[in-house]
């Protein structure tokens, strides 16, 4: 019994929301939650948006964000149930034998004081070490994490430093004080894919090395995988299946935990390249007013009609500055761009309906894609009317066709963007897109602002929809599993430049430059041992070199 | 109508009263504005339900004309001003470019002397009428609301669904009434009410201060005036304009609010 | 040079480049309008030629361009020119009044500031309970009444009624500190109202936006007590909003006491100012005007560069 360090028994989180205008009320958003962690393991909690996640790990350190309150059950935590322990000993409990890191380092420094003040601070504040100790555990942790200057690191100022630096500042942080049990929220999720894995390595190291217990908590299966010794899925605060890593990932039990561990398996075969591709994108140089260099260098690719091309890139690789390009937002310096046979103008003011209603675009966030005040009937039919000057009947018809083919339906005709999930509300969108009847649609990221399982739904519905209506895709994304899923070509862009480029077997089959080889090897893969695999593969590449 | 909470219920209440008894003044009130009808400073009785004033007029009779003198004064220098600031803020934020840094600097000038100063100082050149008041105050009043209604213009013109409607071809006139303007709305009313409030503030003060609103004609900051004397010897004729204009100034703000907060939960959408 | 000292230079440069426009906006307010000094001074009766004549001894026939410079250059060197209807030289009567109103508004900041403060404090710490509701709501009441209002609500129920303090504030050299705050009490608390309520409110949000953010919830999470979070934590991220608030409240208090000194025939700017608005004597508006204006700018100023510095990112830029 000794070595259990965190046992939680039917715990029960509550929330009072405040609705404008209406009496404040309370819902329960976790029911009945138990599961034990051993000293020195990690567990995983997984789920989507609103499983109560991030509240069951904060109900660890008996601590609830914002309205939220622990409504019943018990949490043990080194042989004591810290619901009702005093006020005191909840404060040694923080930061000292439980720590916290967060999604985001940079919202969770304070700004104003030097790094190693905050990183020591815990350790000092509850006694566990003198200054000059911590101070010198703060760099090991530094050193260990990866951090250059791990001497110095600590006297720069938040804001100083990289995302993925801080991130891994903020571990150390949660580790100075030797504590038992760390939980990590979502660790690695703000971060580019290519920084993700060399801070979930350090992390991953950390927590063997010391030995801690923890508690990750992350949307992501494949991550989780890669860390955890067992994994609770959990679904609008209820447990869905709880078991070790190996069963969950390998035999889960569970529908939904199915459908998380098979989610991306959508196959879809590669289309051939037709003679005459609808949109040519030649030698593209753009730069943005008032900046003095360019962020587009030299583009060149094709999208043929009914396919898809995938562009896929980190965050600043210029991708969406390409679909800002091609849409007219954003002229070109040099280059030009060939649409159904045409040339486009580069200024959207200066091109014509036609061009205009062949080329339409869908959003990352569809909430503020639509406008709030009109109803999704006035949303999708605008195009009719404006494009194809349809009115009264006709026009409720084709929206009603419209609103089946997003599996929606009539019903839907008359709410407004605030009535809907963020699913539904991206269906809608595509909707109004497709009312154009349009030979091409950007999807700039449409998926990433979502719910794996929602985002699965309407990359099934896209490729449905691709078939019937024979629109070709140009996608943005940065999420190579969705790229897999759906794409025909794919253009790898880094720093503003395509550094790889073909059909999707040729770009993602070997051989690989090495950007296209860090990209692809950096995506977490859902299996076991996947991360040490890489780790090991690297190592021993920069060892040969 | 049945999601209106209680506090915007009375609000609309009252604030509805008192424009009821601003229109119908004439018919309402007992006595004539300016008719003398007892003696100076009667206490009140059931003819004079809240007394006389300093020379003898029927003080409840002057607080009803002086509540539609106020209030007419503030609604139409609150409409010049909405009417000014909001076209003028719209355009900028729509035209951007020289345009938007004229208008946008010019306010900033006239914003950086406080208004009742800059009042005062057209006031003692100009004849104070009331024609006058209302197109000083209006105008003066108008650059917080291009403030205003610049920022939330240009909030929403960087949404992705005016880009939208950019990229699907969508002229100007559109863009601003069906897709900016809609939105802009709750705000701009919201704050519509904070300004009436604030006008009717205005004038009174000016009016106590002896620029406003002239003699014989009444208002509530004039009453003040007329009646603050009594107040050393006991008499409180000239605090009833404090209780009306307090009244009616929380009814506005109660209103304003509720629109305040109906805007931010269309905006949160599913909570 | 340090980038933060450039972006405070660049604040004073604005500041400067503000009061010249406000100068010539004042000067030139009275230019456009209809009706002059000779004008006021001879009355609606006035022949044309009398008008000429004395516009002509008065200066005022030369260009508007040559009277501003004239005019600025004669402020600059403290030379706020002569009253129209008492023939008295203006710096003089401002140097004095300006004593006595500064005198009054530093008072009423004294008592407000840290009151606004520390009720601010009170409502984040109740926040959506009772005291929070209370503070609130009182303070809802007394931005709803015109300050002048307020002043003689207090004057009938506090001088009067129960008989404290004096209805009027009059003030003289000869007066002892003791006489002059005993004088000035009812006024410093009209004054104190008047700003509290928009003070308070705005530091409440200020402190409630800060006590909000992630890195406070890391201080609470590392176990520090709830007077460590905030000393550590709160305070050095809300000094720069809660500055803000006051200053930009200092600034409205100027404005608000030429109403109260009216109401307590205090022998203030503001008095001053509005005896001769309605005397219209143009050349004494034109000064308090000035006046008023600089006071207003430099401490909406004071308020930028505080703001400025207090920043962590431009204090120790990459």
């Amino acid at each position: 019994m000794s070595d259990i360090l965190l046992k939680v028994r039917d715990l029960k989180i509550g929330a009072t929301v405040y609705p404008p205008g209406e009496k404040p009320r309370d819902i329960e958003i976790v029911h009945g939650v138990s599961f034990d962690l051993e000293r020195g393991k990690v567990l995983g909690l997984i789920g989507e948006s609103g499983a109560g996640k991030s509240t069951i790990g904060l109900a660890s350190m008996a601590y609830g964000r914002g309205g939220v309150e622990i409504t019943g059950g018990e949490v043990w935590v080194n042989g004591r149930d810290i619901l009702k322990t005093t006020h005191g000993d909840i404060r040694k409990l923080r930061g000292g034998e439980v720590t916290y890191v967060s999604q985001s380092a940079a919202a969770s420094f304070n700004p104003a004081k030097k790094i190693m003040d905050q990183v020591v601070e815990a350790a000092v504040e509850q006694k566990k070490f003198t200054r000059k100790v911590a101070e010198g555990r703060a760099r090991e942790l530094f050193a260990k994490l990866g951090l250059p200057d791990p001497d110095n690191i600590g006297d720069r100022y938040p804001h100083q430093v990289s995302g993925g630096q801080l991130q891994r500042c903020m571990t150390a942080l949660a580790l100075c004080p030797e504590p038992d049990l760390v939980v990590f929220d979502e660790p690695t999720t703000a971060l580019d894919v290519t920084t993700q894995i060399d801070v979930l390595m350090a992390i991953k190291e950390a927590i063997r090395d010391t030995g801690v217990g923890a508690l990750y908590i992350t949307h992501d299966l494949a991550v989780v995988a890669q860390v955890s010794d067992d994994i609770m899925v959990l679904k609008m605060g209820d447990t869905v299946e709880y078991g070790t890593t190996d069963q969950i990932i390998n035999n889960p039990q569970e529908e939904y935990t199915q459908a998380l561990v098979s989610v991306r398996s959508i196959d879809h075969e590669e289309k051939k390249p037709t003679p005459e591709p609808v949109l040519s994108v030649d030698g593209i140089t753009a730069r943005y007013k008032g900046l003095n260099f360019d962020v587009l260098h030299n583009v060149n690719v094709e999208l043929h009609p009914g396919q898809t091309l995938a562009v896929v890139g980190e965050s600043g690789s210029g991708k969406s500055t390409l679909a800002r390009v091609i849409t007219g937002l954003l002229p070109p310096r040099d280059g030009e761009i060939t649409f159904a046979g045409r040339k486009l103008s580069p200024d959207l003011k200066r091109r014509s309906r036609e061009d205009l209603r062949e080329l339409q675009m869908i959003y990352q966030m569809a909430d503020v894609a639509m406008n709030p005040r009109q109803t999704v009937g006035t949303i999708i039919g605008r195009p009719l009317e404006f494009y194809f000057n349809m009115r009264g009947a006709e026009k409720r018809k084709r929206i009603i066709d419209l609103l089946d083919e997003i599996e929606l339906g009539e019903k839907f005709m008359d709410r407004y963007p605030a009535e809907l999930s963020g699913g539904q509300k991206q269906r809608v969108c595509i909707a109004r897109s497709l009312a154009a009847k349009p030979k091409m649609i950007i999807c700039d990221e449409v998926t990433s602002a979502l719910d794996p399982l929602v985002a699965d739904g309407i990359l099934k519905l896209l490729l449905d929809l691709q078939k019937i209506e024979d629109v070709a895709y140009l996608f943005i994304t940065h999420d190579l599993a969705t790229v897999r899923a759906i794409s025909d070509s794919i253009a790898v862009m880094y720093q503003g430049r395509v550094v790889r480029y073909g059909s999707k077997s040729e770009v993602l089959n070997p051989p690989f430059d090495d950007y296209t080889d860090l990209l692809l090897s950096s995506v977490p893969e859902m299996h076991l041992g996947w991360l040490e695999e890489v780790v090991a593969h690297r190592k021993m590449e920069s060892a040969g070199n | 109508m049945k999601n209106i909470p209680i506090s915007a219920m009375i609000g609309l209440g009252f604030t509805a009263l008192y424009f009821v008894i601003a229109v119908f003044a004439p018919l309402l009130a007992p006595y004539g504005m300016a008719e003398v009808v007892g003696d100076v400073w009667e206490p009140s009785s059931s003819e004079f339900w809240l007394g006389t004033d300093n020379i003898g007029r029927d003080l409840l009779s002057r607080m009803i004309y002086g509540g539609r003198t106020t209030i007419f004064i503030a609604t139409v220098a609150t409409i010049l001003s909405f009417v000014t600031g909001s076209t003028l803020g719209f355009l900028a934020a729509v035209l951007g470019g020289w345009a938007d840094q004229v208008m946008s600097r010019t306010v900033d000038l006239i914003m950086s002397i406080p208004s009742l100063i800059t009042a005062l100082v057209i006031l003692a050149m100009v004849p104070v009428t009331i024609p006058i008041l209302i197109l000083v105050m209006g105008l003066l009043d108008s650059t917080r609301v291009y403030r205003l209604a610049r920022a939330v213009a240009v909030d929403i013109a960087v949404m992705d669904y005016v880009e939208a409607a950019k990229l699907r071809g969508e002229g100007q006139i559109w863009i601003i009434f069906r897709e900016v303007l809609p939105n802009a709305l709750s705000p701009l009313v919201a704050e519509l009410g904070l300004r009436f409030i604030f006008m009717v503030l205005f004038v009174s003060t000016l009016s106590f201060l002896g620029l406003g609103v002239q003699p014989p004609l009444a208002d509530w900051g004039g009453i003040v005036k007329e009646n603050k004397d009594g107040i050393v010897y006991g008499i409180g004729a000239a605090l009833y304009p404090a209780v009306a204009i307090a009244t009616l100034a929380i009814s506005v703000n109660l209103v304003a609010d509720w629109i305040l907060n109906r805007t931010t939960s269309l905006k949160g959408g599913r909570g | 040079m340090h980038p933060i000292l450039k972006l405070v230079f660049q604040r004073l440069a604005l500041g400067i480049l503000l009061l010249f426009g406000a100068s010539a906006l004042i000067f030139g307010l009275t230019e456009a309008l209809p009706g002059d000094a000779a004008q006021a001074v001879l009355g609606q009766s006035a022949t044309p030629e009398s008008l000429a004549n004395l516009r002509e001894e008065m200066g005022l026939d030369r260009p508007a361009l040559t009277r501003y410079v004239e005019w600025l250059g004669g402020i600059l060197q403290g030379d706020l020119g002569t009253s129209l209807t008492n023939k008295l030289d203006i710096a003089d009567s401002v140097g004095k009044r300006l004593g006595n109103t500064l005198f009054l508004a530093f008072w009423a900041a004294l008592v407000s500031v840290p009151l606004a403060i520390f009720l601010g404090l009170l409502a984040v710490r109740y926040r959506n309970r009772w005291p929070d509701k209370l503070i609130s709501a009182v303070t809802l009441t007394t931005i709803s009444i015109p300050e002048f209002l307020i002043g003689y609500v207090l004057i009938y129920f506090i001088a009067v009624k129960i008989g404290w303090f004096s209805p009027l504030a009059m003030v003289n050299d000869s007066m002892s500190l003791g006489q002059k705050l005993n004088a000035i009490a009812l006024p410093v608390l009209v004054l104190t109202m008047v700003v509290l309520a928009h003070m308070m409110r705005m530091t409440r949000a200020a402190i409630l936006n800060v006590m909000q953010s992630a890195y406070v919830e890391t201080a609470e999470l590392k176990g520090l007590s709830n007077f460590m979070v905030i000393y550590r934590h709160a305070l050095p991220n809300a000094v720069a909003p809660i500055v803000n608030v006051v200053m930009l409240n200092l600034a409205y208090l100027v404005v608000g006491v030429v109403v109260v000194e009216v109401v307590f025939v205090y022998p203030g700017m503001g008095q001053y100012l509005v005896d001769h608005v309605t005397k219209r004597d143009v050349p004494v508006v034109l000064a308090c005007g000035v006046v008023f204006a600089a006071i207003y700018i430099g401490l909406n100023m004071i308020a930028d560069i505080v703001a400025i510095l207090a920043n962590p990112r431009l204090r120790h830029p990459k």
